[in-house]
């Protein structure tokens, strides 16, 4: 990943920044330029709340050539407690320990290395609580 | 608007094609469908690729086929849409002849999947980097919290995402150009290797090489090459959020369900109408989730309708009687046109052994990453 796209993202990956919109409270993680919704084009950043629910998940057996000395590693699709959704991995839990419905938190991690200096590229993932 | 036929198809064999390159499997399949259509000329050319240019380091497709097919300088337009770039390049096409600006139009698709590329990664590209990809998610791991999601929303089972594999399979065996022409047992498919909990490697439509192509023709010149032209009836096209999680539900495909609707209303018939399908089975849950948004099934029932026949070639609609993407393969660009070419051999009686009684109207629905794009077509017998 060239570090300019890398760059982009810090405020998402690192800080959970997102927008919402002023018009119809719509929250966009990432921040959108329009609202889907309303088609407004005025928004405040936010950050989204850490806390949320599992709606769905499945545990990675087979990864890319990039995550495959992770596997087997859980991702799943978690509904924040503002109602954003987004995807992340389940960390520091065994895999047969996550079921659909359970609390989970967002934290700051490693998410992958990059190129072949093995640049550390970081994120969020989720754990149970 | 004019009418529009499809009137000559031609494809590859599906498989590990390793002694052909990517422009000599479409230049098969292209020549294949201008002999069988018998056709003089040809106006334009619509290519559907997904990722030539991370498979095999190609872009410039259009014009890479156009030349090797020895057409210089007719036009010819390279179209994306993920695993629905063939349903596109065939859409693309029908528009063109519609609209009244070309007579003959090719439409094909390629993709050549076994040159040593990261597939994995590379079908992730249809998903969204940044927000799914980035954080570890895998093509097949998508369609898996879509599987676990209907489990847990209406009870589907285990055995009833098997069925599909199994009753694909089937039909796959009869079709002289499937990847793979064996049957599967229950039995194997829910032992196969785990991929992404709960999908199987049985579960997954297979890494391929292909090439397909069809040569579409307005109705009125269609009547000088051919007595049996296949009239499209609908061309529909709709899209979704590119990533699965902003969906409401997780469990349904709204973009399917969406140019279903169109397809229905432009070809003035309804679900019921319908006489066969090939829907675009990815994965098991693919096909189960598809065939409830086409209308075919209620909501949450489609895993009760696969293991109870009713999707096997002689049941109430038979779903992919080609073998599908699980058991014909899938060589994402190519996989659109194949769908077509299916109903084309259905609807002109010439399916040899899996071939459906009573074909008179086919639909083909050809979907694009987790379901951020989907195509339609409606062709039917006249």
């Amino acid at each position: 990943m060239i570090s300019p796209r890398y760059a982009r993202e810090i405020p998402q990956r690192y800080r959970l920044e997102a927008g919402r919109c002023t018009v119809c409270n719509a929250i966009y993680f990432p921040p959108r330029l329009i609202c889907p919704n309303c088609k407004s084009k005025s928004f405040e950043e936010i950050k989204l709340n850490e806390e949320g629910t599992l709606l769905t998940f499945t545990i990675i057996r087979v990864g890319s050539e990039k995550f495959s000395k992770e596997v087997p590693y859980a991702v799943g699709i978690i509904e924040l407690k503002d109602g954003v959704r987004l995807t992340a991995q389940l960390a520091d839990c065994a895999v047969d320990k996550v079921e659909i419905g359970a609390k989970v938190k967002l934290v700051f991690r490693k998410i992958q290395e990059e190129g072949k200096w093995g640049l550390h590229c970081y994120g969020y993932k989720a754990i149970l609580i | 608007m004019k009418d529009v036929a499809v009137i000559g198809i031609g494809m590859t064999k599906f498989g590990e094609l390793w002694n052909q390159s990517l422009r000599d499997i479409f230049v098969e399949a292209a020549l294949k469908a201008i002999e069988n259509s018998k056709v003089d000329h040809i106006d334009s050319i619509y290519v559907g690729t997904m990722s030539s240019g991370l498979f095999v380091g190609q872009e410039h497709i259009g014009a890479v086929m156009t030349d090797y097919l020895g057409m210089n300088p007719i036009p010819a337009t390279r179209v994306e849409s993920a695993c629905a770039s063939g349903g596109a390049a065939f859409r693309q096409a029908y528009l063109e002849i519609a609209s009244g600006q070309s007579e003959i139009v090719l439409a094909g698709g390629v993709e050549k999947m076994t040159d040593g590329a990261d597939v994995t990664e590379s079908l992730a590209t249809a998903a969204d980097q940044e927000y799914e990809v980035y954080n570890g998610v895998t093509f097949p791991g998508l369609y898996a919290m879509i599987a676990r999601a209907h489990m847990h929303q209406f009870g589907t089972t285990r055995e009833q995402l098997a069925a599909v594999a199994v009753k694909n399979h089937k039909n796959g065996s009869m079709n002289p150009n499937a990847q793979f022409r064996s049957q599967v047992s229950l039995e194997q498919v829910m032992k196969s290797t785990m991929v992404a909990d709960p999908l199987r490697l049985l579960d997954c439509s297979p890494v391929s090489d292909g090439a397909a192509a069809v040569i579409l023709c307005s109705m009125d010149a269609a009547k000088k090459f051919t007595n049996n032209p296949i009239k499209v009836i609908a061309s529909a096209q709709a899209s979704d959020t590119i990533t699965l999680h902003s969906r409401e539900s997780l469990t349904t495909l709204k973009a399917v369900s969406a140019a279903a609707v169109k397809a229905y209303k432009q070809a003035g018939i309804k679900p019921a109408d319908i006489n066969f399908a090939e829907a675009h089975d990815c994965f098991t849950i693919a096909e189960i989730v598809i065939t409830e948004e086409l209308g075919f099934f209620e909501k949450g029932k489609g895993g009760a309708a696969v293991e109870q026949g009713l999707t096997s070639l002689n049941g109430k609609i038979p779903i992919n009687s080609s073998g599908g993407l699980k058991s014909k393969g899938h060589p994402v660009g190519a996989t659109g046109i194949a769908q077509i070419i299916e109903l084309y051999e259905q609807l002109t009686g010439k399916a040899g052994d899996r071939q459906v009684n009573n074909a008179r109207i086919g639909l083909a629905q050809n979907m694009g990453g987790s379901g951020a794009s989907c195509i339609i077509h409606i062709l039917e017998a006249i």
